[in-house]
């Protein structure tokens, strides 16, 4: 048993568990009693296996990126999760969980989504199963991430403006979980990232673990070994992390980076660095780390990336904080938009300002020139193309 | 535990009660321990005073609204206590403070008792603190300060569940009426009304109230004869925040004698 696996209860360490009100008990109790079952199923793996081939594009490549590697005096290799259909790995996710939907009965779908990407994943996967599906966006997300509203809208989802709060990423996933406890029976709610009350972190997670299953096998073709020295990614929730350390975890002598967004300066008040700023508490129903005031209240998160701008992290990452197997790194706004455009500019790959705070992470290792570093290059920045226009410095 | 004023309550009362529920700090910062008094003097058996939180997800619009208002207005757990410090100066029904845990975590499980104790809080309700983590790790510590902490039921808790919610708590049980977040329905239906015949057959220890969508005489009437009596929040905080010619005691009033079906005074 990993160290790093969830327990019975829905912990990892002290962080995890299903903090939600009565009204929600039911809808989670019933994914948690069956999502193991479910996805341990032969019939639902082979559904799952031959989606991710023939829809999604899997395996992604893995890339070796010369230049950048040049640069940097090491081995660098991208993770191509950016070439997914969709382009983010957010399908991976929103695959698992429709065919899981399915097999519970559900009829209809909810989501909540920040920049869009996890909304476009879930209309995309319920235009395919042919399910009705409602996004939740804040409303002020929506006016920033306008080009991905209208995609879910011609994919047939409804997008649902969250007015509540902030109008931002939080406030949709309360919508989403208001909209749930009114619709318990026939509704499912896939969760895009690996937070919310257990199974969700451990489910999300599984989903994504097809990443570093892959990059263990096309390192070893690559480089004759599975392993790298790091593996490195960006962590909002931290899905795209999850699925690309999940093989990884037990292996100490793999170093895990996880790249949080800075926004302004950590110190600046304007951040979404949630280890550096949180601490310990129960944010969307599970206990994890977030940015609170000390009365308990939720801070309101920034950082450029709609993508990292959240006041938490997944109850998994928390751990690996707490526990010191991941080494978490600050990147504000400004260095992952020089990593950015360092990236397109040296491989010819705009990456999503998400993952360009991975590739900014680069600057803050000590790198020889033998290490094999893998970099979950978790989205393409076609998305962002306005955040690096607004941004202008290229 | 021994019993406080919640026991005694349905000791002397088995219908009809009228629980209110209201935001702290709502509309004014200040006007908590007024809207208080004014409840107990108009007639209302119990109140539930909530403790606003950034992130409300089990209410609807309403409620959600009022907690925003009372954070702007500078409410926090520790002003809440020092609002609530005198208040058994003036109030003898029972008081029971509701609000989501990562607060009352933040505060401190042992501290936020303390407090309770010394303002004359007779229980609470966090409706996300799961039931097992409540029993393993704070049970004794909430009896230890004769805190109840009472416990939601759905629709859908299943018969198994709500013995063991039963078993473990005490105060009463809070029957959440339908399957929906907080704030007025339109009428109460005919499956809500079996719902309410099958708990009240269970004969459980604990006494039920019926809270979620009852908003008037009709409903609180009707709720009133399946359980205990009934909880009302989003209908009196829709009527607070009304009409500002108003004074407090004539809102609390008016809204009670609408409740409970009593000519309105004036």
């Amino acid at each position: 048993m990993s160290k790093y696996a969830v327990d019975e209860r829905g912990y990892y360490g002290k962080f995890g568990g299903a903090f939600i009100p009565e009204m929600l008990y039911p809808n989670v109790e019933e994914l948690k009693n069956n999502y193991l079952e479910i996805i341990g199923d032969p019939d639902f793996q082979e559904e799952f296996r031959a989606l991710l081939k023939d829809y999604v594009g899997r395996p992604t490549p893995l890339y070796f990126a010369k230049r950048l590697s040049e640069k940097y005096g090491a081995k660098i290799y991208l993770k191509r999760e950016d070439l997914c259909h969709t382009g983010a790995h957010k399908v991976n996710n929103t695959i698992g969980q429709i065919l899981l939907a399915k097999r519970l009965g559900k009829k209809k779908i909810i989501a909540e989504t920040g920049a869009g990407q996890h909304g476009v994943a879930t209309a995309t996967v319920c235009a395919l199963a042919g399910l009705e599906c409602k996004v939740y966006m804040g409303a002020v997300d929506m006016e920033r991430q306008k080009p991905n509203v209208e995609r879910m809208r011609i994919l047939g989802a409804e997008v649902i403006p969250a007015e509540s709060g902030s109008r931002t990423l939080k406030d949709a996933t309360n919508e989403a979980m208001r909209h749930w406890i009114n619709n318990p029976q026939d509704t499912h709610y896939i969760i895009g990232s690996v937070v919310g009350p257990h199974p969700y972190p451990d489910m999300v997670t599984r989903f994504q673990a097809v990443i570093s299953e892959e990059v263990k096998k096309q390192l070893k073709e690559a480089e004759g070994r599975e392993n790298p020295d790091y593996v490195v990614a960006c962590v909002g929730g931290g899905s795209n992390a999850a699925g690309i350390y999940y093989h990884y975890l037990d292996n100490p002598d793999v170093k895990i980076i996880a790249a949080e967004a800075a926004g302004k300066g950590v110190e600046s008040g304007e951040t979404a660095a949630t280890t550096f700023k949180g601490t310990p508490g129960v944010l969307h129903g599970s206990m994890t780390l977030l940015m609170q005031t000390t009365d308990g209240q939720v801070v309101e998160p920034y950082s450029i990336s709609a993508g990292l701008d959240y006041p938490g992290i997944g109850p998994l990452h928390a751990h690996l904080f707490e526990t010191g197997r991941a080494k978490f790194i600050a990147v504000d706004d400004e260095n992952s938009m020089k990593a950015g455009i360092e990236l397109s500019r040296l491989e010819g790959i705009i990456p999503a300002v998400e993952s360009a705070h991975a590739f900014s992470a680069l600057n803050q290792l000590d790198l020889n020139e033998n290490d094999v570093v893998v970099i979950n290059l978790s989205g393409r920045g076609d998305k962002d193309l306005q955040t690096y226009i607004n941004w202008g410095k290229y | 535990m021994v019993k406080n004023r919640i026991n005694k309550l349905f000791e002397n009362k088995s219908e009809n009660v009228l629980t209110v529920y209201f935001t702290a700090g709502y509309p004014e910062l200040d006007d908590t321990l007024e809207i208080l008094a004014e409840l107990e003097k108009a007639g209302a058996d119990m109140v539930e005073i909530g403790i606003p939180y950034s992130d409300p997800v089990a209410d609807g619009p309403t409620i959600q609204e009022s907690n925003g208002v009372a954070l702007k207005n500078g409410i926090s757990m520790q002003k809440i206590f020092s609002q609530l410090k005198t208040m058994r100066k003036k109030v003898d029904i029972p008081v029971v403070l509701m609000g989501y845990f990562n607060p009352v975590l933040q505060f401190g499980l042992e501290e936020f008792c303390k407090k309770c104790k010394e303002c004359g809080v007779d229980g609470v309700i966090i409706p996300d603190l799961p039931i097992l983590e409540y029993v393993e790790q704070y049970k004794d510590l909430f009896d230890s300060y004769d805190l109840h902490n009472m416990y939601l039921i759905t629709p859908q808790t299943s018969e198994e569940r709500i013995r063991m919610i039963d078993e473990n708590t005490s105060g009463f049980i809070y029957m959440v009426s339908n399957s929906s977040i907080t704030g007025a329905k339109k009428e109460i239906s005919e499956e809500q009304l079996k719902y309410f015949n099958r708990i009240k057959s269970m004969n459980l220890n604990n006494p039920r109230l019926i809270g979620f969508g009852i908003s008037d005489n009709k409903t609180f009437k009707t709720a009133s004869e399946y359980s205990s009596g009934a909880i009302i929040g989003s209908a009196f905080i829709k009527a607070l925040k009304e009409s500002d010619k108003d004074s407090i005691a004539d809102k609390v009033h008016s809204f009670i004698n609408m409740v409970k079906g009593e000519k309105i005074s004036q």
